[in-house]
């Protein structure tokens, strides 16, 4: 019989969380109601009525504010929802209840323990509002159930413990089928393996060794379910990038070229190339992050990932998830290193939209749900969140991109070796460290090969438990430190077969006892348990002699580490249950067995004629495109993200006299004690490629670049990630009937970015891509509608800072401070902030000049280096208006400035104000510098001097700072 | 030489510049993880430092777990240190973890609690601070400015319980405006009653505190450095205490 503990609030004690859900219930819904939150656990097990009683008072009340009730609460209300996680979904409160529990009484709980809540709504709600409530506001079907009772009703909802049954089940799937078949069986099962995929695993099956090697082993001859699941896990658009290494045929005006590979052709061969003069480069590619070198005796390892299709079922989950997800890169990277920081990144649809179409997850919660993610995972993790963005567009309804970074530390050699290598010798255990594994996250990996809609299932829904991966964390840098191990990787996607197979790769095979894999639940097929992706888990490859030690160190830990089989030298990735064989694939098959996709790419160009505008108010469109969402301040999502733990924060995300000035980057200095430092800053322009994706990808790279050299990082030591995340790139007449235009658009972004990167020496050491950014969404006329995000390209600069000490602001620091601007203005509006206000495109996209970005880059840097600067800003969304009145408004004090003479070819005022070329800066110099920096800086041109409550520019802007700074933080000031 | 032992493990995380600010201060410094409190001779120190971070996850509620974890594994060596007139502090999450293990103001029952931020969010942003009280730790120092990082900061006390703190001066440390006054949200970020941010056991010797002097430990962590402002660096608290464990414990 399970036992409710209830814990509500005293009468006289205030609950925040209740008046902000009264808050955000008026403004999502317009509905006004009295909250009273009650939290609600159920223990599902005998307890005496004195163990109970000790529960209530000892461990879940607290008995100053809170009251403990054991079997249900009274009191009058209107309406009552009780809402609480389905079966299996990863319950964090629950777990550690249940532990603490378990310490409280002394003895062991036969059941779980599971948290759930329960609103009381006052205030004159009716039925409809709760129910509007609960499926609007509180409740998400694909993690939650919930009950809307009437007041003194009894608990509507039923103890979530899964039931399955299958346990052992092994079962052989025949591919005798024809093509129509086999395509059917890919799709039931949710494998994303096309029919020449299928064709090639059943050719696999029908080789007569094949065949003789499984029957001497007790295999049948066809796959076991367990076998093709693990094929289509490594074959997965996201863990092989099959499009990335596709053979294109891409044309252009009637030119045809041939790509062998995206990735090495223009990637990898840039990387390579710039790494023969950039000696930090430790390590890239085959690794979970890139490494490099941070001083004579520490490296550094990045990583930017993204969770787009989990965020869009569940935003909170799939953001947890993600952040979580990402720290265990860099932690898995070499040897494995400690988390020192981590960034955030949210493109999803405006949460102001009232268009026709209805996704799933509105905008508006849907962004609540992932900034709301990256804070628990963040935050809980003890890892500064120390930098971050959000940008709207409406191609996000149909899957949003929560992009998600991680940068690890590590010392260069561990134990005399070096930390970035690893091996696996045969003969070395196999052991799983960290969380459990249960049904959560199956087909993760291969069901982010697909586009979202009707194939997604809920399956890979996932909540990160980041408690349970801090003790992880722990854990492993002991581990670590002692050579308790040989190698680690992460177990992200993919799950076991993944981490497992990927690593069997050094010793040339593996055998699995998946019996032995710890779950959270009983009733788990052994091909699931072998593809599952349940959270917080890392793979270590442990010589047998160090197996004791690595034990005794688990349990100081309380950390969970099984041993689950042994690497061997066999060729093949085998696994068994209970000593019966699940699985054995021959490597050489499993990792290039597989054919090239052959595409096609058809560039038609893009862009829309120059529009004829008609003239401004320039005082009013400042303040217009101040508050603009994607220029508006967004500190009400990074005020909740701690961006200083671990004490080594230098430049903060925000800053300025007020502490709420949009900084470039951020700096944090990774070792207290030295004075080397990271700057972290990223470059995102997805609406330029509304035109060309070539120059998209040129101006994130160039933002990117000026973001973290204008708080003083080298240029010369800028290591970057990239992200692709681009709509379905294959056609396909009906379904996809632009996919070649949108595949050229990924060649030329893939171009651009190796022009751009080998011109400035700037390596990508670190990448990913994600590719089905589409959704199909109903819309108001009841038919699906395709949506498909804009081609994107990321970039994430990760930079040595060699003095923090030297570091600059953006800010306006000193009445009579001269202002200048570095970098040519040109008529480039095209796809700009200003052309989208006012309802255009145009075609004039910033065409980056990369000699003269170079040599502004150049010049900021030595300036900055000189100690001339007292301010520096890239002009980046917006202009160079809305760079000034950042500088402006961060520093509370105006300027004024005259824009006669600016260098470029920018005529009119709009073009001068609201173009958006690239590599420009907007710096101050005190008055006693400015012959120094004018020696230095030749192509620096003064635009004005800082003084004043008022921007001025000329005689057409004339504006109060403050009202400025009101414009730009009114946007979301709601949102707080 | 003072020896501090700075507790690890189970969520906290604010470990490292915390050990960090104990060795700048002139401190031996020993990482414990909670699991080998019991058996980590708790005597051979004289200051312990329960640090800030996420024990447990703050689930059910922050510091509850660590509270009851640290009374279930050292209880006994824990208060027998308290007793000793030893050193020790608790920063954030920490902090909770005194309250609920009722190690402040005095040992016994609970006498008040930290709760959800009024904002009803976790926040982080630098606080102006006034010291006040007979703490050890806040010696010499009138005034600090110290990042808060929390979602359960508030402080909240039954009347009579808060009545006791303050007339007996246990009050160490005050929210406060940038000029000094009296603050309202956001220099009281979280709705705290009497603007408290910290309070002391009645020997000085014990202190909780919200705000993070570890995060400030060089001049650059100042939000406004690169504008020339300085103030005083949270780092001074762990030296007032290395100073007095010097002269009067070792």
């Amino acid at each position: 019989m399970a036992v409710r503990i209830l814990v509500r609030f005293k009468e006289k004690a205030e609950d925040a969380r209740a008046r902000q859900l009264e808050r955000r219930i008026s403004a999502y819904l317009g509905i006004k109601a009295s909250v009273e939150r009650i939290d609600s656990y159920t223990i599902d097990a005998k307890l005496s009525e004195e163990e109970a009683k000790l529960a209530a008072t000892k461990l879940f009340a607290d008995p100053i504010v809170q009251e403990a009730l054991i079997g249900s609460a009274d009191g009058e209300c209107d309406y009552l929802i009780e809402i609480g996680l389905l079966p299996g979904v990863k319950d964090n409160v629950g777990d550690t209840s249940k532990k603490a529990l378990e310490e409280l009484l002394g003895r062991e709980l036969e059941g779980g323990v599971y948290a759930s809540t329960q609103y009381r709504l006052s205030g004159g709600v009716a039925r409809s509002d709760a129910e509007r409530i609960a499926s609007e506001l509180l409740g998400n079907p694909m993690i939650q159930h919930w009950k809307v009772l009437a007041c003194g009703e009894s608990s509507g909802l039923p103890v979530p413990k899964v039931r399955i049954g299958g346990e052992g089940e092994i079962h052989a799937i025949p591919l005798s089928a024809d093509d129509s078949g086999l395509v059917s069986i890919s799709k039931k099962r949710s494998l994303a393996l096309s029919l020449s995929d299928m064709k090639v695993v059943r050719a696999y099956y029908m080789q007569e060794s094949v065949r003789k090697k499984r029957r001497l082993r007790g295999l049948p001859d066809w796959p076991t379910d367990a076998e093709l699941e693990v094929i289509a896990q490594t074959q997965s658009e996201h863990c092989k990038h099959r499009i990335f290494n596709s053979l294109i045929r891409y044309s252009e005006g009637g030119r045809t070229k041939l790509i062998d590979s995206l990735f090495n052709s223009y990637i990898r061969k840039s990387a390579e190339e710039i790494a023969k003069e950039r000696d930090w480069i430790v390590s890239m590619f085959w690794d979970n992050a890139g490494v490099a070198k941070l001083n004579g005796s520490w490296n550094y390892a990045v990583k930017c990932e993204t969770h787009n299709s989990p965020s869009a079922l569940d935003p909170y989950g799939g953001a947890i998830t993600g952040i979580v997800g990402v720290y265990r890169d860099p932690m898995g990277t070499g040897k494995g290193s400690k988390i020192i920081a981590g960034t955030y990144g949210f493109a999803t649809a405006s949460p102001f939209y009232t268009g026709g179409l209805s996704p799933r997850m509105p905008p508006r919660r849907l962004l609540d749900g992932v900034v709301e993610g990256v804070k628990d995972g963040g935050n809980k993790s003890g890892v500064p969140t120390a930098y971050g963005f959000a940008f709207f567009d409406e191609g996000w309804l149909g899957k949003p991109l929560v992009y998600v970074s991680a940068i690890g530390l590590m010392p260069s050699s561990i134990n005399g070796e070096p930390s970035h290598e690893k091996h696996v010798d045969s003969g070395d255990r196999v052991v799983m460290v960290g969380g459990r594994v249960g049904k959560d996250g199956i087909h993760g990996a291969t069901e982010s090969s697909l586009e979202g809609g009707e194939w997604i299932t809920a399956g890979h829904v996932q909540i990160g438990d980041p408690f349970t991966q801090k003790k992880v964390q722990d854990f492993i840098l002991e581990a670590r430190d002692l050579g308790l191990y040989n190698a680690i990787t992460d177990m992200g996607a993919g799950g076991i077969s993944s981490a497992a197979g990927e690593t069997a790769r050094m010793s040339n095979g593996c055998t699995l006892e998946l019996s032995r894999v710890p779950l959270k639940y009983s009733g788990l097929k052994p091909w699931e348990i072998i593809v599952s992706e349940s959270q917080e888990r890392m793979l270590l490859a442990v010589p047998p002699k160090k197996m004791g030690e690595l034990q005794r160190l688990a349990k100081k830990h309380d950390v969970e580490a099984t041993d689950i089989g042994v690497f061997e030298d066999t060729g093949e990735f085998a696994a068994n249950w209970k000593g019966k064989p699940v699985l054995a694939l021959d490597m050489g098959f499993l990792h290039s067995g597989f054919p090239q996709l052959e595409l096609e790419a058809e560039w038609k160009g893009g862009g829309e004629p120059e529009p004829e505008l008609p003239p401004e108010d320039q005082g009013a469109l400042l303040h217009e495109m101040l508050s603009r969402e994607n220029i508006a301040s967004k500190e009400w999502i990074q005020r909740q993200y701690d961006h200083e733990v671990q004490g080594g924060s230098v430049i903060k995300p925000f800053l300025g006299k007020e502490n709420d000035g949009p900084s470039d980057a951020a700096v944090i200095r990774p070792l207290l004690g030295e004075d080397v430092g990271i700057a972290i800053g990223a470059g995102f322009t997805p609406k330029y490629s509304k035109i060309d994706a070539y120059y998209m990808a040129a101006a994130s790279l160039d933002e990117a670049i000026r973001r973290v050299i204008s708080v003083g990082a080298s240029l010369g030591h800028i290591a970057l990630n990239d992200n692709f995340c681009w709509p379905d790139s294959i056609y396909d007449s009906k379904g996809n009937p632009d996919g070649k235009q949108k595949l050229a658009q990924l060649v030329r972004a893939n171009k651009a970015l190796y022009d751009y990167t080998t011109y400035f020496k700037t390596p990508c050491i670190s990448g990913k891509d994600s590719m089905f950014i589409d959704g199909n969404i109903r819309g108001s006329d009841g038919k699906e509608h395709k949506v498909s995000g804009l081609p994107a390209l990321l970039f994430t600069a990760y930079a040595k800072v060699n003095d923090v000490r030297k570091c600059v602001s953006m800010d306006f620091k000193d009445e009579g401070d001269a202002v200048y601007i570095i970098g040519d203005t040109n008529n480039e509006l095209g796809a700009s902030e200003y052309y989208e206000a006012r309802g255009h495109v145009g075609g004039n996209v910033p065409m980056l000049d990369k000699e003269k970005a170079l040599q502004g880059y150049r010049t900021a840097e030595k300036a900055i280096q000189e100690g001339l600067l007292k301010s520096c800003h890239g002009c980046y969304r917006g202009g160079l208006a809305v760079a000034l009145a950042s500088c402006a408004i961060a520093g509370g004090i105006g300027a004024k400035l005259s824009l006669n003479g600016l260098p470029g070819n920018a005529k009119s005022d709009i073009a001068k104000l609201y173009s958006e070329t690239g590599g420009r800066f907007i710096v101050t110099v005190a008055g006693k510098d400015t012959a120094r920096f004018e020696k230095l800086a030749t192509q620096a041109k003064r635009i004005g001097t800082v003084g004043g409550d008022l921007l001025v520019v000329d005689g057409i802007i004339s504006e109060p700072i403050k009202g400025l700074k009101q414009s730009w933080q009114s946007t979301f000031r709601g949102f707080w | 030489m003072v020896r501090a032992a700075v507790l690890v493990g189970y969520g906290i995380n604010c470990d490292y510049e915390t050990s960090y600010a104990l060795k700048l201060a002139g401190a031996e410094v020993e990482q414990v993880h909670i699991s080998g409190l019991g058996e980590a001779g708790l005597e051979r120190f004289e200051i312990l430092a329960i640090p800030g971070g996420f024990s447990f996850g703050d689930d059910i509620a922050a510091g509850k777990m660590l509270a009851n974890k640290l009374k279930a594994a050292a209880g006994s060596s824990i208060e027998q240190f308290v007793s000793d007139g030893k050193l020790a502090i608790g920063i954030c999450n920490g902090f909770q973890a005194l309250a609920k293990y009722a190690l402040l103001p005095e040992m016994g029952e609970q006498k008040f609690t930290l709760t959800f931020n009024d904002s009803g969010r976790f926040e982080d942003r630098w606080v102006h601070l006034k010291a006040e009280g007979n703490s050890i730790w806040t010696r010499g120092i009138s005034s600090l400015y110290l990042p808060v990082r929390h979602g359960e900061g508030k402080f909240v006390a039954p009347k009579e319980e808060l009545r006791h703190i303050e007339r007996e001066g246990l009050v160490a440390l005050r929210y406060a405006s940038a000029e000094g006054g009296k603050p309202s949200y956001p220099d009281n970020p979280n709705g705290s009653m009497n603007d408290i941010a910290g309070i002391t056991d009645r020997s000085g010797r014990v202190l909780g505190l919200m705000p993070h002097p570890e995060a400030s430990l060089y001049p650059t962590n100042h939000p406004r450095w690169t504008r020339g402002e300085r103030d005083v660096l949270g780092i001074e608290l762990f030296k007032n205490a290395v100073k007095f464990a010097e002269e009067e414990l070792v």
